[in-house]
């Protein structure tokens, strides 16, 4: 295929022809181009349309930078928008499509906005789209929404895997140009161990796009002889197409590794991308500069490019956005530019010089002391119109044009601690100020913009580095390079007219806009910067900001520094989500943890809820069984009535030894544990030192040294992580030993008037189980099954007969077998979570939903268990007057009084025909649950001076719903009151 | 942020869980006459310098140790971790 505008020479490999798609035509290219540059050579110049004023644009740059060129990569459910075509990497059957225009590219409806251009001014939203107020979410967020723009999601899952690593180093290099590429074989030499990264697919940054020597070499010649002998060093990490987009504290960089994003599908086992975070013990910035234009009317039209992009393109791409070019400039760059254009072929019309005299070219036709004021054009340059030094105006033909403006420094990352750069009157840019600690900076990046003062930077301050770090170096012989001036005169907009003069190109922001702000006084830089949004989009304004910081600077009649400059923030260029997701999506975004009982559970066709991470058996449905509660009504009233069988290893367990134990968990405890007996366990409630409830469960003493504590499924975390902190920084010298064994011990609940019938099957006879050996709250290690090891406790949450058995959990899933067998003649039924919940509703037993947070154990009517005559975490703040008021909330049980009536969890108490306001709250539903032995629904909640109100009715209201059910304060044991059950 | 601890060498901050100020290790007399009073400082009071900050770090995905990490909160800079229980016993804690 025919590629009209590509060149002689470049760095492409011409063997290789690729095709692709754009807009649904088909394109060739070459290995080595992006997507850019291929168009580019297919004399595609028009590649988008603008956010706001939806008008014609095409490649700006050739780099990260670029503010226009975005399109949507790829199709179906990789399809990503905002892609920069100037670094897309060409490949092989690559799909692209421009965004932002209806019906075509070519023909964009919404480019009337373009005339409206007068009324969608800086501020526009804000005063505009006022009144009425309810139309901004019904009709001007959706219109505008539609008309200003980007790419479109694919909204489908992303088939491919993101990664993410950690490296370490010695010297992280950012940016493989002339200084990265010196410090690096600095650095290599002397033994170091160094990253090498470069955002680039090509490393050697700008040397791949000039002309000029390097020694008796070129910049790409030098660049392929340093990358081989670095390739060779085993302490030498070259990571090509990486971009680092954060300095972070202590060293640490954030880098994100494109692995993938150069083919038309990762391989098989490869991510997409890797997030890294890079641990250097010093890291050297050598990200080079960013050149900026100069803004004049219409200076957006396709075909017009920054000087150096315009360079880069011909040079390094052989290919030109047209056959007729002019140049632009107000430094001795866009001199450089205008002669390699030459010495390629491309007819350069004009060199438009804003200074008075210069440098000449032999051949070219210098214009100095003129500006550019207009463009000719519709979906692409076709004319400039210059007014010259003597004041006349001249169109000039040409289709391509670079602008030159200077060059700032790429000093983001020096920022991202919020370091603030320095003024440099001979760049007329910002220069490094303070960086992150670790951090330097060489080259360009640190406005030294010669290749000489580049290389020797970068290879000056390794040496530095490498000393500081303790290694013997020595200097590279570093090839002789241009080290010219530029010869800057700063100029940043030239006076246009009507004709709009922009700024911000992604953004759609003029000099017009910048004037606006200043004139409603929206001056200082952060103001500028979200009225007029220059600088905020996905571009982060790299081409715009200092030129607008400039125009304000004028206009205020401040210098540059005196009006600031914003503060740079991470990422230095856009991050996509999956990346910083990594691998956690779905169900691998966090762990789940299944319990011992999990494959028998699954057999018998349990259903699952998620409990902290656990998965737990929630009920087991049988076969005839169409809703739920048929199932768990099943299991509250077969375990009542014979034995049921319930996995309870999520709670957490915290095996607790030392001859200091009992003073350590007496301590902990609001209730005395001081004397427990062995062979006891007994219910624990464990404050936070405000004096709130933090949580609850049951120690045991199995040795004089040695307790197993119990914590709700949810704090076992939080629970061990604060013994630890009671035992490490209260206490110090207590003799006690924590260990987390929750995973270590698989146990069940075996509960019911059957439950002792069904152990005594499996228990060693030698272990007597009878109520008057084993009574309630009995405790002790056992054997089962002719001498396997494991623990019997008699505790009941059911309110029945109960036990819990534990065993070492590989045991787990025999034990539960071994269980239901024995107990088939006892008609054992296994129950879930909601038959637990329901028997523990029915025993008013506190659960997560009373101990919220909010709630004290005299709220919980468990006041006169914090004990008065020790010393434990939160008994001095739980004793506070207003925590102890008669009228506090207190737990008490609920019951409608109509048989029939559900209850709801959250409904609020209101009393009388008092109004449904929180001025009359008086509590609230924490826990309801229909009660199968009762054959109405059961209630647990919180409520004012609850214990001296039992017979009172009061309204549980819902207003969310709407609703309000009418009940009856009742005592919260709804069954066996007196307990008598649990202890048979 | 790397914490650099004290028997392990440095480790990645992502490793500890944050609890607050190290000034929790000063756990007032519940028997004081003004207990309180000691408690309510104790448990709601803190500063909160713009610089230096003597703060408490568990280390709960390694070896467990609750660490006194001094970090300038304007930096993030470390400078100095020790043993919370060495702390302790150097304020006078003990059993």
């Amino acid at each position: 295929m025919n590629q009209p505008n590509r060149l002689a020479g470049g760095q492409i490999d011409r063997s290789k022809q690729l095709t692709f798609r754009f807009d649904g035509k088909t394109y060739a290219g070459h290995q080595g181009d992006t997507l850019a540059s291929a168009l580019l050579a297919n004399n595609v110049r028009l590649m988008g349309r603008s956010f706001k004023y939806h008008r014609p644009r095409g490649a700006f740059t050739a780099g990260s930078e670029e503010p226009n060129a975005l399109v949507e990569l790829r199709s179906g459910a990789r399809r990503e928008p905002n892609t920069r075509a100037t670094i897309a990497e060409l490949f092989d059957g690559l799909e692209a499509q421009s965004q932002n225009r209806w019906p075509s590219l070519a023909f964009d409806a919404m480019g009337i906005n373009d005339l409206f251009a007068p009324f969608l001014t800086a501020g526009f939203y804000y005063k505009t789209f006022m009144w009425p107020k309810a139309f901004w979410e019904k009709v001007y967020e959706p219109i505008i929404r539609r008309a200003a723009g980007l790419g479109r999601l694919s909204m489908q899952p992303d088939p491919d895997a993101y990664d993410k690593g950690f490296l370490h180093c010695d010297l992280l290099i950012v940016g493989s140009g002339p200084a990265g590429l010196a410090a690096a074989l600095t650095a290599g030499r002397a033994g170091a161990r160094i990253i090498l990264a470069d955002e680039d697919f090509a490393l050697g940054g700008r040397l791949n796009a000039e002309t000029f020597s390097l020694g008796d070499s070129n910049g790409p010649h030098w660049v392929a002889a340093t990358l081989a002998e670095l390739e060779a060093m085993p302490n030498v990490r070259i990571m090509p197409r990486t971009t680092i987009i954060g300095a972070f504290d202590h060293g640490i960089s954030g880098a994100v590794e494109r692995v993938s994003d150069h083919l038309l599908a990762p391989l098989p086992g490869k991510p997409r991308q890797i997030l890294w975070r890079i641990y250097a013990k010093r890291t050297l910035l050598c990200a080079g500069a960013t050149e900026r234009p100069i803004a004049f009317g219409n200076n957006d039209r396709p075909g017009i490019l920054l000087g150096g992009a315009l360079r880069a393109y011909v040079n390094r791409w052989a290919v030109t956005p047209g056959k007729t070019a002019a140049i632009f400039t107000n430094n001795d760059d866009g001199l450089r530019t205008a002669s390699d254009l030459m010495a390629k072929g491309i007819a350069v019309a004009a060199i438009i010089d804003t200074r008075s005299q210069g440098t000449r070219i032999e051949g070219a036709n210098h214009m100095f002391g003129a500006r550019i004021v207009d463009t000719k054009g519709r979906l692409g340059l076709e004319g400039i119109v210059v007014r010259k030094a003597d004041g006349q105006t001249q169109t000039i033909p040409c289709t391509t044009l670079g602008v030159s403006g200077g060059w700032n420094p790429n000093l983001h990352l020096t920022g991202h601690q919020r370091g603030r750069p320095v003024w440099n009157d001979a760049i007329a840019s910002f220069v490094p100020g303070d960086c992150p600690p670790g951090m330097t900076v060489a080259g360009a990046a640190n406005g030294q913009m010669s290749t000489a003062a580049a290389l020797n930077g970068g290879a000056q301050q390794a040496l530095t580095l490498l000393n500081d770090l303790g290694f013997a170096t020595s200097s590279p012989e570093l090839p002789q390079a241009e080290d010219a001036e530029i010869r800057l005169s700063p100029l940043w907009h030239v006076p246009s007219g009507k004709a709009r003069a922009w700024l911000d190109l992604q953004n759609d922001v003029t000099v017009k806009d910048v004037k606006q702000a200043h004139q409603e006084n929206f001056r200082s830089v952060e103001h500028l910067k979200r009225y007029t949004t220059m600088g905020m989009a996905t571009d982060q304004g790299k081409t715009s900001n200092i030129s607008a910081l400039a125009i304000m600077a004028e206009l205020s009649g401040q210098s540059i520094p005196d009006t600031g400059t914003t503060i740079y923030r991470p990422p230095y260029t856009p991050v996509s989500i999956g990346v910083m997701a990594g691998r956690s999506t779905d169900g691998h975004f966090r762990p789940t943890r299944l319990t011992p009982s999990h494959k028998w559970a699954q057999e018998q066709g349990a259903s699952f809820v998620e409990t902290g991470m656990w998965l737990r058996a929630q009920w087991f449905p049988r076969p005839g069984e169409t809703h739920w509660r048929e199932s768990v009504d099943r299991e509250v009233l077969a375990t009542r009535g014979s034995v049921g069988l319930c996995d309870v290893t999520t709670l957490g367990k915290i095996d607790i030894q030392g001859s200091d134990a009992a003073t350590f968990i007496n301590r902990v405890y609001c209730n005395g544990f001081a004397k427990l007996a062995v062979g006891k366990a007994r219910y624990g409630l464990m404050l936070r030192e405000d004096g709130i409830v933090m949580d609850d469960g049951t120690t045991a003493r199995l040795a004089e040294t040695h307790f197993v504590m119990t914590t709700t499924t949810v704090n076992a975390v939080a629970v061990f992580r604060h013994l630890e902190f009671c035992r490490q920084c209260l206490w110090p010298d207590l003799d006690v030993q924590l260990i987390s064994t929750t995973e270590a011990w698989a146990q069940y609940a075996v509960a019911g008037p059957n439950a002792r019938k069904l152990l005594q099957k499996l228990v060693d006879p030698e272990f007597d189980i009878s109520n008057d050996a084993f009574p309630f709250m009995g405790c002790g290690e056992i054997t089962i099954c002719g001498g396997l090891r494991a623990r019997l406790f008699r505790i009941s949450f059911s309110g029945e007969l109960a036990f819990e058995i534990a065993m070492p959990t590989r045991y787990g899933d025999a034990l539960i077998r071994k269980l239901m067998a024995a107990g088939k003649e006892f008609d054992v039924t296994p129950y879930g979570t909601e038959a637990l919940g329901v028997m523990r509703i029915e025993k008013g037993h506190a659960a997560g939903n009373e101990l919220n947070g909010t709630t004290t154990a005299h709220n919980l009517g468990m006041g006169r268990m914090v004990s008065q005559t020790k010393d434990s975490i939160g008994a001095v703040l739980s004793r506070r007057e207003g925590l102890m008021r008669e009228d506090a909330l207190r737990l008490v049980g609920f019951r409608p009084l109509n048989n029939q009536d559900p209850l709801k969890a959250g409904a609020h108490f209101i009393a009388g025909t008092n109004p449904e306001a929180a001025t009359h709250d008086e509590g609230y539903m924490t826990s309801v649950a229909y009660s199968p032995n009762l054959g109405h629904a059961i209630g647990l909640g919180f409520l004012k001076d609850g214990g001296n109100r039992l017979g009172e009715t009061l309204r549980a209201v819902n207003p969310l719903g709407g609703d309000a059910v009418a009940v009856e304060v009742v005592s919260p044991h709804f069954i066996d009151p007196q307990g008598e059950r649990l202890r048979g | 942020m790397i914490i650099n601890h004290p028997l392990l060498g440095p480790r990645d901050a992502q490793e500890f869980t944050y609890l607050g100020d190290a000034s929790l290790i000063d756990r007032p007399d519940w028997s004081a006459e003004d207990a309180n009073e000691q408690y309510y400082a104790y448990a709601y009071l803190r500063d909160n310098p713009a610089g230096l900050h003597r703060e408490l770090w568990f280390h709960e995905q390694g070896d467990r140790s609750w660490l006194v990490v001094t970090r300038n909160t304007l930096t993030h800079e470390i400078t100095r971790v020790e043993l919370a229980s060495d702390v302790a016993r150097l304020a006078g804690r003990s059993r």
